[in-house]
């Protein structure tokens, strides 16, 4: 996708909205075209699921200031009540179930974004925590919410939406297409608005902005609610479209930690940041286990390939901290201009 | 300094009027309006601000010991002290970013035992920081904006859609940003990054972001800290030409006494957390206690040490 777009970018005079539309056409009619299975299954549906997470974070701690480490907590709620909602409230619509899951996460959000009120920093990353054990606890402790299964594992339902079926991987690729399009407008419309400058006033000065009356407590909840509103939905995809099973263990710390490195490495207060770390995340064991299975052969093995992924992850986001603390949006930028730059020159 | 702006105290209705704000009245007209109805209520205007026997420690430092102050509507009124004198503890007190130990701050006839930041602004009160506190990721509009957003009705899910009432708060918002911006002439940084401009435009944004809610009182603390002489007289100007167009009073701290006797209409003097002298510049300045307290060291003092 990135070629795509780095061919579009010496129109810069073209108006803003033209390379997202773009994008999406194409995401919409080509990649389906040319895409096998195995790009929908390991690359795409996780890529888009992770995006959204990101999209989700990113406007807690990104724009809103107040670092989480329970996303993968919010992505359970989700993923768990649509599931629940599925099964137990008979022909309740898709479209439905996600929006009240999604709820459902919300209000998981706003609990656990009380601390926020009181904690700042460090110290609200640390009792964000406690989301992220206790939802995974109670969704292991309690078998209703599996519905008594024995492994706690759950097959997902069928995926519909106004009676038509999205089957097979084109067809839940394009179900999580356009949720996460659908989420990300809305994102990007919510981060211009005045809430979203409320959100980066209490990021960036909070004693200020109560003091030119910005409501801070409600502010910081609703960042809470909207973004694990997202990240919940963003649970539902992971499970319903990506992994087509629902379980807890899915949805440990190291999730929560890989949405965090995505906002991180993609870039802060940045919707394209989101999905910028989330190809690079996905993307990048493939590749580092193509390359090493290529250079080094059997020794490459799996053990080998999960150690030397966190090596190299770990090197690259404290490489990503020192020098382009904006993240890859940064970096796209200063590539972008200095391509227009020579485009004109030329 | 004329003195014909503590009549305001007596118009303040028509004076805070939006629609006045909106057409940007100006400023000779404001004078006008002034100079005709000074004469009855100049001195005996009901003082806008009053602390009383405002005492505050932190722990065993006593930061202030039963100050008293008193604000005219419509004066700049100044407060100076040395390093530590509790000066912005004052202005926190104001605010109600601390809340007195005893005494009480009486707002347009309404006391408080801590006055409630969260309604500041919608008292019709605004403040500038010592330290800058601009929102760096915000561009200089916004930031001046975000002084109005307090007056936000419709909810993030109207402001996703874009429906209601959103379009004409923005609008409201964003024209008024502008005329600010204009007034101080910041229209030429007007979409940069806060966080990218020199500090002294970033004091400078400080007080638009302060200005645009049209505060009643607006409390400066330090406004030209850390400023070269050329931008303090500046400065100086544009918190004149502030309370002349906006018919704002003014409450400011600083350091620098030259800057604040030409500038204010009135200055009390902190030391130790009390207050020694109280008048005008004139009175001030001739003070035995003030000298000795603050101006009489100011030699030593003229490599900035403290300051």
């Amino acid at each position: 996708m990135s070629a795509i777009a780095t061919q579009l970018s010496p129109a810069a005079g073209l108006p803003k909205w033209l390379a997202p539309l773009l994008l999406i056409a194409f995401a919409y009619v080509v990649v389906p075209l040319i895409g096998n299975s195995y790009l929908f299954e390991a690359i795409l549906l996780p890529f888009l699921a992770l995006s959204l997470a990101g999209v989700g974070l990113n406007i807690l701690t990104g724009y809103a200031g107040q670092v989480s480490l329970g996303s993968a907590a919010f992505m359970a709620a989700g993923a768990f009540a649509a599931y629940n909602f599925n099964l137990r409230v008979e022909g309740l619509p898709l479209a439905a179930s996600i929006t009240l899951s999604g709820l459902v996460a919300a209000a998981v959000g706003i609990v656990f974004g009380l601390p926020s009120l009181r904690l700042k920093g460090f110290y609200l990353a640390v009792s964000t925590l406690a989301a992220q054990f206790f939802v995974q606890w109670a969704l292991t402790k309690f078998n209703w919410f599996s519905n008594d299964s024995a492994s706690g594992v759950i097959d997902a339902p069928k995926l519909s939406i106004g009676g038509f079926e999205f089957d097979g991987a084109v067809g839940r690729y394009l179900f999580a297409l356009t949720v996460v399009a659908v989420l990300t407008f809305l994102a990007h419309r919510l981060v211009t608005s005045q809430t979203g400058r409320n959100f980066i006033a209490i990021r960036d000065n909070e004693t200020a902005a109560r003091i030119i009356g910005i409501p801070v407590l409600k502010t910081k909840l609703l960042a809470f609610a909207i973004s694990s509103f997202i990240i919940g939905v963003a649970g539902v995809i992971w499970a319903f479209a990506y992994l087509r099973t629902v379980e807890p263990a899915g949805f440990d710390l190291d999730r929560s930690f890989q949405i965090l490195f995505i906002i991180i490495i993609g870039g802060l207060a940045s919707i394209r940041g989101a999905f910028l770390g989330a190809a690079l995340i996905v993307v990048f064991p493939l590749v580092l286990s193509r390359l090493g299975g290529f250079l080094l052969g059997d020794l490459f093995d799996s053990g080998v390939l999960d150690m030397s992924q966190r090596i190299v992850l770990g090197a690259l986001i404290i490489l990503f901290l020192i020098l382009e603390p904006d993240g890859l949006v940064a970096l796209w930028d200063r590539v972008r201009r200095r391509l227009s730059l020579a485009w004109q020159s030329s | 300094m004329p003195i014909s702006n503590h009549a305001f105290g007596a118009v303040e209705a028509s004076v805070y009027a939006p629609e006045i704000f909106a057409q940007g009245l100006p400023a000779a007209q404001l004078q006008d309006h002034g100079d005709r109805l000074r004469q009855p209520t100049a001195e005996d205007a009901a003082p806008l601000l009053d602390l009383e026997g405002i005492g505050l420690s932190f722990g065993g430092v006593v930061a202030l010991a039963d100050v008293d102050l008193s604000v005219r509507p419509g004066e700049i009124r100044a407060i100076i002290g040395p390093n530590g004198a509790g000066k912005s503890s004052l202005i926190n007190v104001i605010s109600g970013v601390y809340r007195a130990d005893r005494g009480h701050v009486r707002l347009d006839g309404a006391r408080y035992a801590q006055v409630p930041t969260q309604r500041l602004a919608r008292l019709g009160v605004a403040r500038t920081f010592q330290n800058l506190a601009l929102f760096k990721g915000l561009s200089v509009l916004d930031n001046v904006g975000s002084g109005l957003a307090y007056r936000t009705r419709s909810n993030f899910a109207e402001q996703i859609l874009g429906i209601g009432r959103t379009r004409r708060e923005q609008q409201q918002q964003r024209g008024r940003a502008d005329q600010v911006l204009e007034f101080l002439h910041l229209t030429d940084v007007r979409d940069r990054l806060a966080g990218t401009l020199p500090y002294g435009l970033q004091k400078r944004v400080e007080l638009a972001r302060a200005l645009v809610a049209e505060p009643r009182l607006l409390l400066l603390d330090e406004p030209m800290a850390g400023m070269t002489a050329g931008e303090k007289s500046e400065m100086a100007a544009y918190v004149r030409a502030a309370r002349d167009r906006f018919a704002t009073t003014v409450v400011l701290i600083e350091h620098d006494v030259g800057v604040v006797m030409g500038l204010s209409d009135r200055v009390a003097v902190l030391d130790y957390g009390r207050k020694i002298a109280d008048g005008t510049p004139d009175e001030v300045r001739n003070d035995q206690r003030v000298i000795d307290a603050y101006l009489g060291v100011a030699s030593d003092n003229e490599d900035g040490a403290g300051i």
